[in-house]
């Protein structure tokens, strides 16, 4: 929406300039990245929601058959419903840890915050497979959490293969999507508004929820949106910490696609993930649309 | 209508120190008192301390030491929002994502006011500070102007019995500022409210004041009205940041009852004796521009000081203009008159002034 009405802006004020010069020079900077996203990403998703309804394995045979073999099957809805609920927890879980560490860096010295933001840049640096290996080794059953369980007296308890396992860590890897956009609003927040508002009678956590915590939710939107549709898709972690009983739809999936070879089924699932993320993608954009935080920039 | 003191509170300040952490104090050993109604203004320059006194009486910081009393109440205990103090912010500090009408109403929606009570309350706020036609609006779709005066209207909507505002009108160009300084009075009047103004323009501070206390580096000069200030100055400070005066450092060579002799190397300077003048040792001369003659050498009137110098510069000032004289002693003076005789660059003429004209002070720090 800026970039658009920056053209026409500057369109105006050019009109008897070359049409080179006229066409800006955004275009040429941006035309490798749009053939680069239409090679190597619009043209395999097209092929891949392509064969949704045109490839088809017994007994599905044409039209929305893959479609409906999906969304007919109970076990394919619990899954379905599984992997929406998962992604709706980490979304919660990572913004309720996000908010006190991002607002934490708002107000401790420059030198903190810097090592407060490399703790998390770099956990991502090591890589997706790396951090699950890592909870994999933490909550096997002669783990390290199950050591400080029998340390405090507690029975050891079997944390792989179950949904919490999956959560924790979904929620570790999905941390930073929450936290960055999260931080970038909260580092914009005028903290003097929440004395302004104590002056004028506001109790501090009064000011706090009725100044500071609105002005946050574009930082919440954004981080959620991130997290979310991440999440919708994530594999490695439920095929490593989860089980199969419990498995999510990126699984399946993988099933079909590796296993079955049934490329139309699979892309019957992509489909449905991807109107889950379109829809959820609109939600946010609702909210931001009404939220007048969203105005105070 | 009520009496002003039921509307008004009186404010002390008893040996207040702030300092933060482990740096230079902030404010050092603060007395002053704040009458009921008073439109009192802390002037001085940029990190001198003003704000920490404002923020020490609202609330938001501690004082290190020392007593702040509200009509005779030790208010240390008090958290900021308990203490019914409107605050104007030197940026205002609306909030972003409410209307016009609800900053304005957030304070009485604090204190659980009535919905139509509240209604009626902020409607009259905005009338009185001439912004009802924005009411729906949010404060980034108002210029700097319409949003300080819903600052304005939000610090006293619930009728605090004091107002403090940080430097309200920086913000502001120079024209709209004069017509904000008018009506920040008139609404002072009109509410009949204790208000404590932080400036640091000095014309802003003579122009809106009862009175006015300048700071220096955590400490209060003088505390007095304009005429005060300007006529009888305290310290050099005050003579100097106040308007412009011509100044002097010297040693005091004589004085009398009510006179003090000052000399430094080839000038010598009557000027009348304060209590604060020192009797000995160093001691500033102040002058001002306006109370000073041109003369040709040695036709001073009797009586008169006289400080022989070369015109260096004319500065025609509308009706007014400003000579700046090169003194033969070393240093300048400035000199403004009405353009009467017409002397020439580079004449050699006397700087000449009444000894009650002249003020001899402390020579300061
Ligand atoms: N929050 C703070 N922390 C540390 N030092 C401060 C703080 N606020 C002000 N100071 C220091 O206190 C002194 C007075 O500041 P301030 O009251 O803001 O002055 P003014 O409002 O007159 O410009 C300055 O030296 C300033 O650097
Ligand atoms: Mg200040």
């Amino acid at each position: 929406m800026s970039v658009s009405s920056g053209i026409t802006g500057k369109q105006t004020g050019a009109v008897s300039r070359p049409f080179l010069a006229r066409l800006d020079q955004w275009w040429l900077l941006a035309l490798p990245v749009f053939l680069f996203l239409a090679v190597f990403f619009l043209y395999p998703t097209s092929i891949i929601l392509l064969r949704t309804f045109t490839e088809f394995d017994a007994p599905q045979s044409g039209g929305l058959d893959n479609l409906a073999w999906f969304l007919g099957g109970e076990a394919n809805r619990t899954i379905l419903f599984r992997t929406i609920l998962v992604a709706a927890v980490s979304t919660i879980l990572t913004s309720l840890i996000a908010f006190p560490y991002a607002y934490l860096m708002t107000v401790v010295s420059a030198r903190t915050r810097t090592v407060m933001l490399g703790a998390v840049l770099i956990s991502m640096f090591f890589g997706i497979l790396l951090r699950n290996f890592s909870w994999v080794v933490m909550l096997q059953y002669q783990g390290s959490l199950n050591d400080v369980l029998v340390a405090l007296g507690l029975n050891r308890i079997r944390f792989l293969g179950t949904m919490p396992a999956v959560l924790m860590g979904m929620t570790h890897i999905l941390f930073p999507f929450m936290l960055l956009p999260l931080y970038a609003v909260l580092r914009g927040i005028d903290r003097r508004l929440v004395l302004a508002a104590q002056s004028l009678g506001a109790t501090p956590s009064r000011a706090f929820w009725q100044v500071y915590v609105p002005l946050s939710t574009p930082g919440f939107v954004a981080g959620s949106m991130l997290v979310f549709v991440l999440a919708l898709g994530f594999f490695v972690t439920p095929a490593l910490l989860g089980s199969q009983q419990q498995s999510l739809l990126s699984q399946l999936m993988f099933t079909q696609f590796d296993k079955t070879a049934a490329f139309g089924r699979a892309g019957a699932m992509a489909l449905v993930l991807m109107i889950a993320a379109t829809v959820f993608v609109v939600l946010g954009n609702a909210i931001s649309r009404t939220s007048r935080a969203y105005e105070a920039s | 209508m009520t009496s002003p003191t039921l509307k008004a509170a009186e404010v002390e300040f008893i040996g207040v120190s702030k300092r933060y952490g482990f740096g230079p104090i902030a404010i050092d050993k603060l007395d002053l008192t704040v009458r009921p109604g008073e439109f009192l203004t802390l002037l001085g320059p940029s990190g001198s301390g003003k704000t920490t006194a404002l923020n020490l009486l609202a609330g938001f910081q501690m004082p290190t030491s020392g007593q702040i009393l509200i009509d005779g109440a030790d208010i240390s205990a008090l958290p900021a929002y308990k203490r019914n103090i409107g605050v104007v912010f030197q940026h205002y500090a609306l909030f972003p994502h409410m209307t016009v009408r609800e900053n304005v109403g957030y304070p009485l929606k604090q204190r659980r006011v009535a919905k139509d009570e509240l209604r009626r309350r902020v409607d009259e706020a905005l009338r009185m500070v001439a912004i009802e036609a924005f009411a729906d609006r949010l404060p980034r779709q108002l210029s700097g102007g319409q949003q300080q005066r819903v600052a304005v209207a939000r610090a006293f909507v619930f009728q605090p019995r004091l107002l403090l505002m940080d430097e309200p009108l920086g913000a502001l160009d120079r024209k709209l500022r004069e017509s904000v300084q008018l009506e920040l009075k008139r609404i002072h009047r009109e509410l009949g409210v204790t208000v404590v103004f932080v400036t640091h323009d000095q014309e802003e501070a003579l122009v809106m004041s009862d009175r006015v206390a300048v700071f220096d580096a955590g400490k209060i000069q003088q505390v007095g009205t304009a005429s005060e200030l300007y006529d009888a100055p305290l310290t050099k400070f005050v003579a100097q940041f106040l308007g412009e005066s011509n100044c002097w450092v010297g040693d005091v060579t004589h004085q009398s009852s009510d006179r003090s002799t000052v000399s430094g190397p080839g000038w010598t300077v009557k000027g009348t004796r304060i209590e604060q003048t020192p009797s000995s040792g160093r001691a500033a001369v102040v002058v001002r521009p306006e109370r000073c003659s041109l003369v040709a050498r040695g036709d001073a009137p009797a009586g008169w000081n006289e400080i022989p110098g070369l015109i260096r510069d004319i500065v025609y000032l509308g009706s007014l203009r400003k000579v700046v004289i090169d003194l033969e002693a070393g240093g300048t003076a400035v000199v403004s008159s009405r353009p009467e005789t017409e002397f020439p660059l580079n004449r050699a003429v006397s700087v000449a002034f009444p000894i009650s004209s002249a003020r001899t002070l402390p020579a300061a720090e």
